[in-house]
């Protein structure tokens, strides 16, 4: 048996109201990569900060015991002089910084007084051609694609001589591609060595690069599934990070009728807002009918919700080409989200913090916003049918809440879901563009959102669902769009698709380029 | 339960309770100085243009913390284009309309570049704030200009007569003020109890009634002893009215209308806002706007007061607005903030300089005092969102 790196022993981690961690414990062997899931929630992040010395010791019960010793991290800075560098979800790199200057801030080459350049820029590029990149240090990081970014935060961790590596959800914000060639880099230095740890959503992934798997459940670990034949079934993984085996995570849709089209674009071309040479959305022609679920799957950048913005009133990109017919007739919308309303169409983000909700305010207000005309002489708010309206769809989509007055900012991000979905429903739309409606909420929330899409099916509205989730997307559409590389590359029939003939479209068309 | 209940309430109310107390010291202080009916006079005549200007800059400030620099330069630069009107004696309706409306054209001019051109805010109106005090001196010649339009002073807040006058014929007692204070609180009360009564039927678990009934029968009882003590002077200030409409306006505007959740919608997400389907840019406009136009106001007010123009006229006056609005408990990140939270925080600056010149404290300690209540009070409110998170 290999050597234990480390271990976090009955790590009790409790915040005001809330036992975050409950009694944890982790071992990870020298030389391993380890993943960590679990749903949303459930503690995973909260415990690699306990390990970081985000919390420091003393906020949190247990023991850490890394290499034989037990630690007390009081800073991010004692972790990573021992050896323990994290890179967070969210990249941390200045944009308007030089790749080198990225990589050694707040650790600078040189004195205090006078920072050694020389030292900076050569090592820097040292550690870039270890990762695989060709860049000069010298290049600007707000220059580099994200994949590459991604690429930077893993140097910058080497640059701190990082023997424990955490990487939180390294692959969010990649492509196919670059997500590919990052975990074969986690293999490469595996073989040096080094100890990883990777917190993933993406099961595929967990499969192919972990030797050991924990699960974590509600703020307790569960079990260590041992993945050294690195073939372990997704399933497998599920159950134990729902603690039950999912029978039924789709609800049916039976008896829906499908209509006329009610949406249809062709020829539908946007360009890139600020790099107006680089085509996002290309020659993309779909429709939807009455009382239809479209999918449109696609992996992350493929142009999916920039298509669906710029139908939304063209509220991304610059429009060049294309038509857009609501029931048989050529609109031409004005370039603004207001006239798309106006025609009765919705978009729903997938960014429902950043673009999607107003967390200061309550959630009548948040579910009235985009149609307060109908509950106003268009100056004067009658308050009392606000109120109405926003209990009205509480109830109908059973949003747990003590009132309607609660701040969304304190919801639950399915509860948080629910007021985006009740907002637009409450504008009143035929078409619906659902950007990955269930992103980032629990199984349960899940389960309630897809009986929403049913119920708004059967009303007879269109839905036109974007999703990167392949079970999702086959179970919940009557017709699958296939979108790559700002392309449609395959439709198909709900009945028809299957998860081989989906991906067989996409790498298809990726030879094409 | 019932402690959980008072803390919280505490903390809601932490700007209401310091006012009261800094009343009660200022007081004691002063021997009962401060509450001398005249003194009570002053402090609303005195601070009419901070009550105006704070109800503009609050629209700003929720947009995203957004402030207007050039309010104080507007303030004398409007002010100087009336005194200078009436000088010329031209009719007085013309010198208020030609005021309030350079007012609102530069408010537009201002809101136009911010708006459309995304000029940071900050920068567009350090620019106005420069520009309008150099042209209110251009207007002025550099000097004072003096305003003896009586009907203009007496209706806007300026010389001796200021005041409604008494059509009830009270012996020591101003009655027409009092009946006034009686008729407002009552309908304050009223309203108040109304809406206790609908949010019971419709069953919304907001803030404790009993909550409510304290702060109504505090407010009732402030404004029935303010008007119980201006009646023992001269009865209600002109500038009061214009107060008084200014905040009733205001305070309407951002709680019921469609504009005013916009100027919330807009601080609180810039972006969610947009895909709303509302017009952002016309929300900053607005925004701007108006401030353009209470500048204008506060300009008139201000020259009223001291029956002349002079090109140090409103130094300092922006500062008031946003400090007043910071008090109160408004968001510098924009979307939180309240016309009540307003009229605390100007009263409680008000307050605080009465109190001190009574004391015979000077200027330069007057000023060093206002800063530390303003980082106290923003203290407050940063600690207390700490707490909760």
């Amino acid at each position: 048996m290999a050597k234990i790196l480390l271990e976090m022993k009955n790590i009790t981690k409790t915040f005001p109201g809330v036992k975050a961690l409950d009694n944890v414990n982790l071992k990870v062997e020298e030389g391993e990569i380890h993943a960590l899931v679990g749903e949303n929630g459930a503690g995973k992040s909260t415990l690699m900060n306990v390990l970081s010395g985000i919390y420091p010791y003393g906020t949190y019960e247990g023991d850490i015991i890394y290499n034989g010793e037990t630690c007390k991290f009081s800073t991010i800075k004692d972790s990573e002089s021992r050896g323990i560098v994290i890179i967070h979800q969210e990249l941390a790199l200045v944009p308007e910084m030089t790749i080198g200057e990225n990589m050694y801030l707040g650790n600078e080459r040189g004195s205090k007084a006078k920072i050694d350049w020389v030292t900076t820029y050569s090592e820097a590029d040292k550690y870039l051609k270890m990762v695989g990149l060709t860049e000069s240090s010298k290049v600007l990081v707000k220059e580099i694609g994200t994949g590459k970014q991604q690429l930077v935060e893993i140097a910058k961790a080497l640059a701190k001589n990082a023997k424990l590596l955490i990487l939180d959800e390294p692959t969010s914000s990649l492509n196919e591609e670059d997500s590919r060639a990052l975990l074969d880099l986690m293999l490469g230095f595996k073989k040096q060595g080094m100890t990883m740890i990777i917190i993933t959503h993406k099961l595929n992934e967990v499969s192919y690069v972990a030797d050991k798997i924990t699960v974590v459940r509600d703020g307790s670990t569960i079990e260590t599934i041992d993945n050294a034949g690195h073939d372990i079934d997704e399933d497998r993984i599920i159950k134990g990070m729902v603690g039950r085996e999912i029978t039924n995570r789709f609800p049916k849709r039976e008896g829906v009728k499908i209509g006329d089209v009610n949406l249809e674009v062709s020829g539908w071309t946007v360009r890139h807002p600020l790099y107006p040479e680089r085509t996002v959305v290309n020659n993309v022609s779909i429709n939807v009918r009455k009382g239809e679920v479209v999918g449109i799957y696609g992996l992350m950048g493929a142009g999916r919700t920039e298509l669906a913005m710029s139908i939304f009133g063209q509220s991304y990109g610059i429009l060049t080409g294309g038509t857009l017919k609501l029931n048989g007739q050529e609109v031409r919308l004005k370039k603004s989200p207001t006239d798309a309303i106006k025609h009765k169409i919705a978009y729903v983000t997938e960014d429902r913090k950043g673009n999607g909700l107003i967390l200061s305010q309550s959630i009548k207000v948040n579910t009235s916003l985009a149609n307060l005309d109908s509950i106003s002489n268009k100056t004067v708010i009658d308050k009392d049918r606000e109120y109405q309206v926003a209990e009205e769809y509480r109830v109908k989509l059973k949003t747990k809440t003590p009132s309607v007055e609660q701040l969304v900012g304190n919801l639950s991000g399915g509860n948080q879901q629910k007021v985006l979905l009740a907002k637009w429903m409450f504008a009143e739309p035929e078409v619906l563009i659902l950007d990955e409606p269930t992103r980032g909420i629990d199984v349960g929330a899940k389960y309630e959102i897809y009986c929403i899409i049913n119920d708004l099916a059967a009303e007879g509205k269109s839905v036109i669902m974007i999703s990167s989730e392949l079970p999702e997307v086959l179970a919940m559409s009557d017709r699958i769009y296939i979108m790559n590389a700002s392309r449609i590359v395959g439709e198909m029939k709900a009945s028809e698709a299957t998860q081989e003939n989906i991906m067989a479209a996409i790498l298809k068309s990726g030879r094409g380029d | 339960m019932k402690s959980v209940g008072a803390t919280s309430y505490l903390k809601k109310n932490t700007m209401l309770i310091a006012l009261v107390a800094v009343i009660i010291f200022f007081s004691i202080v002063t021997q009962g100085k401060i509450l001398y009916a005249q003194n009570i006079n002053n402090l609303i005549s005195q601070n009419g243009y901070v009550f105006v200007l704070a109800s503009g800059m609050l629209l700003c400030i929720l947009t995203g913390g957004n402030i207007d620099l050039a309010v104080g330069s507007v303030v004398c630069f409007t002010g100087g284009i009336g005194a200078v009107m009436m000088q010329a004696k031209m009719p007085t309706f013309l010198a208020v309309l030609v005021m309030l409306a350079v007012g609102l054209a530069i408010g537009m001019f201002q809101g136009f570049w911010i708006a459309w051109v995304s000029v940071p805010p900050f920068i567009a109106t350090l620019a106005g704030m420069y520009a309008f005090r150099g042209l209110a001196n251009v207007v002025l010649g550099g000097y004072a200009v003096g305003i003896n339009d009586t009907a203009f002073l007496n209706v806007f807040g300026g010389g001796a007569d200021c005041y409604i006058p008494d059509f009830l014929n009270g012996k020591n007692l101003n009655m027409t003020c009092l009946v006034v204070g009686i008729i407002g609180t009552l309908i304050f009360v009223i309203m108040t109890l109304r809406g206790i009564a609908v949010n019971k039927k419709k069953g919304i678990v907001g803030s404790s009634t009993t909550s409510t009934v304290v702060k109504m029968v505090i407010i009732a009882a402030l404004i029935l002893w303010i008007t119980y003590k201006l009646s023992q002077y001269k009865g209600i200030p002109t500038v009061l009215i214009w107060i008084a409409v200014v905040l009733l306006v205001y305070g309407y505007i951002t709680t019921n209308t469609a504009i005013g959740r916009y100027f919330y919608a807009v601080g609180g997400n810039e972006k969610a806002t947009r895909l709303s389907g509302v017009n952002t840019k016309k929300v900053y406009f607005i925004a701007y706007a108006n401030m353009g136009l209470l500048a204008g106001l506060a300009g008139i007010l201000t020259v009223a007061r001291a029956s002349s123009a002079q090109p140090t006229y409103g130094q300092g006056y922006e500062m008031d607005a946003i400090a007043s609005c910071f008090i109160g408990g408004a968001s510098a990140y924009g979307g939180v903030g309240k016309i009540t939270g307003v009229i605390i925080g100007a009263a409680l600056m008000g307050i605080i300089n009465q109190g001190m010149s009574i004391m015979g404290i000077s200027t330069n300690y007057q000023r060093a005092v206002k800063g530390i209540v303003l980082l106290v009070a923003v203290l407050v409110d940063v600690l207390s969102k700490k707490e909760k998170a």
